[in-house]
């Protein structure tokens, strides 16, 4: 049987990727370029992917410890403002596209890392779900740090508005590298190599790398933004709305 | 050789069943007729994507949530087959898209109405997928190659598009009452102007004798919707719903389904641009054309001077 660390750790890597899957997916139909359209729709695609595996994971946890019975969607359309673990930095809104791929690159080296170590984490399951996941984090981090290095030294209103990006974001990052006690993942031993990823990347992008700024933290353990709040309005309003109804 | 002989020459091909080609010889007025229709065809596919894509955040379920996104991305990738396939005729894509964003061009009128809820999503993708099928599938046979060749992709997507649109109506007809009352609602709303892609009626149609004789369409506007309301009136006792329509019942002598007049003073006022959303629908296009502005023009300015730094290398 497992424990409720492990629940609210599957819970808290769902919650992430459900919640920017849900922030990317405002792109599909309104992106920049056609083409770019499909790629960040394509990430939307993964990210509630992954979600599901998660999310499967800590329902088929619960109802094999009797406490509930869950599903990915109750798990997903249930559960409110203050249960949810996801990092701040996924419910922030889009901003530009600067703030979406900056937010997608911070998000997805850091995933990635995070995947890596989880395939030895002594779970099974997680590691299964790493293994599957580890392959697209690498599109999502390759396509992201693209377009970073691209806006920064594109144009100068590109390059400024990639600063503004760095502003907007950087006070977010510092939840990333902070355990709660339920991650199996020593986040922590990540950050150095967080931070080499990202100062290559920007070096590359033309960017300066923020110093001692302020770091938000909360989201892991279910102090959000008030963002969150609307995104779980819309997320969850059929379900609220209809209880019991099978679509 | 004279033009007489170009056109007959052409019109033999046409008969032949031989596939024009970009590089081919061709009357003004079929690669006009064509560049017309492909990219409407597009601009249909793109901006078909904001009515479903309004109901993304709000799906009800994971699993409609990743189909949805898959559906509305499938249809951007036919967008892309038919700019590219419409590009062969010697317009850019840029030039098409500004077209449609000053309202020059046209696009597919059944995306100037609103998707109120979420049933819509199973009723655009059962009735507006369906009927772009029966269409799409006759243009695979079109005697414009690169046009045909993409129609042939595009054919198997849209039919799995309305396979869901389908599937997802069924469950909610076997659901609660309220969601058989969104499920029949949906319906009632869609059903007319689902019948009215198929354009005017052929004795008003204007260039569908050209456009047969060309070869480009094979069944006229009746014929294919004929076709569709014979398919909708059967899948629907599936549903255990009804079509908005007291004229419609099956005719015997005809082997075919009667059904009632459409409302053509309503067609016309939507494609004039009098529809719930054709301004909404514009705006939306323009407001990503013009925000992703800065964006387009930083990755040329970004693709250049990498191209400048690796000739500096090389040399
Ligand atoms: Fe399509
Ligand atoms: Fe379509
Ligand atoms: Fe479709």
């Amino acid at each position: 049987m497992q424990t409720q660390p492990t629940i609210d750790y599957a819970l808290h890597l769902a919650d992430s990727a459900l919640i920017l899957g849900q922030r990317n997916g405002e792109w599909c139909a309104h992106g920049p370029i056609l083409e770019q359209d499909i790629a960040i729709t394509n990430i939307t695609l993964d990210l509630i992917g992954q979600s599901r595996l998660f999310y499967q994971y800590a329902a088929a946890c619960m109802n094999e410890s009797g406490t509930a019975e869950a599903t990915e969607d109750t798990l997903a359309y249930l559960r409110t403002e203050r249960s949810f673990k996801n990092l701040l930095m996924c419910e922030l809104p889009n901003g530009d596209w600067a703030q979406t791929v900056l937010r997608q690159f911070f998000f997805s080296q850091f995933q990635l890392l995070l995947l890596e170590q989880l395939q030895h984490a002594g779970n099974e399951q997680y590691a299964a779900i790493a293994a599957k996941s580890i392959k697209e984090t690498q599109y999502h981090v390759k396509w992201s740090s693209e377009w970073v290095i691209r806006l920064g030294d594109g144009t100068a209103e590109s390059h400024e508005k990639m600063e503004n990006a760095v502003n907007a974001l950087w006070m977010y990052t510092g939840e990333f590298f902070i355990a709660a006690d339920y991650e199996a993942v020593d986040v922590a031993a990540l950050k150095n190599k967080w931070m080499e990823a990202v100062t290559a990347i920007f070096e590359e992008a033309t960017l300066s790398m923020p110093e001692n700024t302020f770091m938000q933290t909360g989201g892991k353990t279910g102090t959000h933004t008030e963002h969150l709040g609307y995104i779980l309005s819309e997320l969850q309003y059929l379900q609220r709305t209809y209880p019991g109804a099978e679509w | 050789m004279e033009l007489y002989d170009l056109e007959k020459k052409f019109q033999e091909k046409i008969e032949k069943e031989i596939k024009i080609e970009p590089r081919d010889w061709m009357p003004d007025a079929y690669r006009k007729t064509n560049l017309r229709q492909i990219s409407q065809h597009a601009h249909s596919e793109i901006v078909g994507m904001l009515p479903e894509g309004n109901w993304i955040s709000r799906a009800p379920s994971l699993k409609r949530k990743a189909i949805l996104i898959a559906k509305v991305q499938d249809e951007a990738g036919h967008g892309l087959y038919l700019y590219s396939a419409a590009e062969t005729l010697g317009t850019s894509r840029e030039q098409m898209i500004d077209d449609l964003h000053s309202g020059k061009a046209k696009y597919s009128s059944i995306f100037n109405y609103p998707t109120l809820t979420w049933a819509d999503m199973g009723a655009v993708g059962w009735l507006v997928d369906g009927a772009a099928i029966l269409n799409q599938v006759m243009l695979c046979r079109t005697s414009y190659g690169p046009y045909a060749r993409a129609m042939v992709r595009i054919c198997k997507e849209e039919s799995f598009h309305q396979r869901q649109g389908f599937e997802s109506l069924l469950v909610m007809s076997q659901g609660t009452e309220a969601q058989r009352a969104m499920c029949q609602d949906a319906i009632n709303r869609w059903w007319w102007p689902s019948l009215m892609m198929f354009g005017p009626k052929d004795s008003e149609s204007t260039n569908s004798d050209q456009s047969m004789k060309w070869k480009i369409k094979r069944k006229t506007n009746d014929e294919l919707r004929q076709q569709f309301v014979d398919m909708i009136a059967e899948q629907i006792k599936l549903l255990g719903m009804t079509l908005p329509d007291p004229d419609l019942r099956w005719n015997e002598e005809r082997k075919h389904y009667d059904f009632g007049e459409i409302n053509w003073t309503e067609f016309w006022n939507v494609v004039k641009g009098n529809g719930p959303c054709n301004k909404q629908r514009l705006e939306a296009r323009n407001k990503a054309h013009e925000e992703g502005a800065w964006v387009r023009a930083a990755a040329l300015a970004y693709a250049e001077k990498k191209r400048v730094r690796t000739t500096a290398k090389v040399a």
